[in-house]
């Protein structure tokens, strides 16, 4: 069971899983941009009453399963997602897709993935990687992460499926369910869905915590930190916020790099001149983004101490929620006018 | 960010793989590229993991001292909470609250303490005895 399969390296393990996927299910023109601009993945929330790893829990993107979800909406193309009980039958269902020659994506843990280096294995749930093929007891492995295909033992990759805690993945397994040709104008009014949803999180997401008024509550937050947690537990906490910013799978600058490269893949569907000039604004808010991690990371390796250092942490996010909001707004202007 | 500008620091990844950016090239077009880290993440990752350690002395010294049972350590050992824990060896939280006290988690049955040993991936033996466990992992 060795299909042909070509791996793809991406900055994101969901979007690398559904480009590569649907690659291989017959949609050519999906990019990693594509498929995280389809999927309206870029997002911001900090979830006050939830902690991560003893450190606030923010995210700069959506929720995990959504990206490879909304776009296989929005392309028409349909899917099956499964989670198991059992053991067996998880192992059965992904030998059984492999034996028909056709890859399969799992949602795995990576506290037990035994490739990745041991600095990143935290009880983290949510990584996603395919199934390529069945050696004796070694599975292939194409995981967006890794530069080439690698190998799991069947024990190995029981584990990582059936990892728990949050978001434990069940032996989640998941995959297109047939190949599909994508025209040209499907993936003209998916880019157009996923433009306008986008708009819609960030700007009305209900509440303060998600979207543009849950950057600016961070903001806030983080002038408190060092009055209300002290020096040494918001040096923490300002290092989570840069690790879930930058840490591999964003592209770099928190998710808005990429955001960027989509706009500017979707101007070659929609040749609307505002695309390009929106797209250079969020290039400029990822920018934005790792001059405030320089910052923090002044704070957190203990050469910035005073408030007045927390202070200027905190207006990085507010010209941060500021430009966004102006850079949404003039999208939904802009998504009204494509066709 | 500028495609001169996408950081090549020897972070924690760079013998294993290196990581797509995103970048702009003399164009302005949008380009991706390998890197080997950013000096900044790197060092927040150490943050994080100076965290953890700090976390598993403190609990060994507990443990040393009597004030906790073993499990504390290898819980913050293997970076997981009670609800983590709790998960893994499907004991109810209350009950996994129970057993980090020494003198419960003495008169633990061996069925127990094999459920715990299985979620840390140790053995028994290395379970009940700290000490064996110098370096950990």
């Amino acid at each position: 069971m060795k299909p042909e399969y070509e791996h793809l390296q991406a900055a994101h393990c969901e979007n690398g899983v559904t480009t590569s996927l649907l690659h291989h299910y017959g949609v050519q023109q999906l990019t990693e941009p594509l498929a995280f601009g389809i999927g309206s993945g870029l997002f911001f929330i900090y979830i006050p009453f939830m902690k991560v790893n003893d450190g606030p829990a923010i995210s700069f993107r959506t929720m995990p399963g959504m990206i490879f979800k909304r776009t296989c909406k929005s392309l028409n193309i349909p899917i099956l997602r499964k989670k198991f009980s059992s053991r067996e039958n998880a192992r059965q269902a992904l030998d059984n897709r492999l034996q028909s020659g056709h890859p399969a994506a799992c949602q795995v843990g990576v506290f037990y993935l035994p490739y990745f280096p041991k600095e990143y294995r935290f009880h983290f749930n949510a990584h996603n990687l395919i199934v390529v093929g069945k050696e004796a007891d070694n599975y292939l492995i194409s995981d967006p992460i890794m530069e080439t295909i690698t190998t799991m033992t069947s024990y190995e990759l029981e584990r990582v499926r059936f990892a728990r805690g949050p978001l434990a993945p069940r032996g989640q397994l998941y995959f297109p369910k047939e190949k599909r040709v994508v025209t040209n104008e499907q993936m003209k009014q998916a880019i157009i869905t996923g433009i306008k949803r986008n708009v819609r999180h960030m700007l009305y997401a209900p509440g303060n915590i998600a979207g543009i008024s849950g950057i600016r509550y961070t903001a806030k937050k983080i002038k408190k930190w060092r009055d209300t947690l002290g020096l040494e537990k918001s040096r923490s906490y300002l290092a989570q916020l840069v690790r879930m910013q930058e840490e591999i799978g964003t592209g770099g600058g928190g998710f808005r790099f990429i955001y960027a490269a989509f706009l500017q893949q979707a101007y070659a569907y929609h040749p609307v001149d505002e695309l390009l000039d929106i797209s250079k604004q969020f290039t400029q808010t990822g920018d934005l983004w790792r001059d405030a991690a320089v910052q923090a990371s002044g704070i957190y390796k203990g050469r910035l101490t005073a408030q007045a250092d927390y202070n200027t942490m905190g207006d990085y996010l507010l010209d941060i929620a500021e430009l966004e909001k102006k850079a949404f707004r003039q999208l939904a202007e802009t998504a009204k006018k494509l066709h | 960010m500028k495609k001169e500008d996408i950081p090549q620091d020897p972070g924690a990844l760079h013998n294993v793989t290196k990581e797509v950016s995103y970048a702009i090239d003399e164009n302005g077009n949008y380009i991706t590229e390998l890197s080997t880290g950013w000096e900044v993440k790197i060092k927040a990752l150490d943050v994080a993991w100076g965290d953890i350690e700090k976390k598993v002395a403190d609990a060994k010294q507990k443990v040393l001292n009597n004030e906790a049972s073993p499990l504390l350590y290898f819980m913050e050992l293997k970076l997981m909470d009670i609800p983590i824990l709790s998960a893994y060896t499907r004991f109810w939280k209350w009950q996994v609250k129970r057993h980090l006290k020494p003198g419960v988690f003495e008169k633990l049955s061996a069925k127990k303490l094999q459920k715990y040993a299985t979620a840390f991936d140790i053995t028994v033996e290395e379970l009940k005895n700290v000490n064996l466990n110098e370096t950990g992992v």
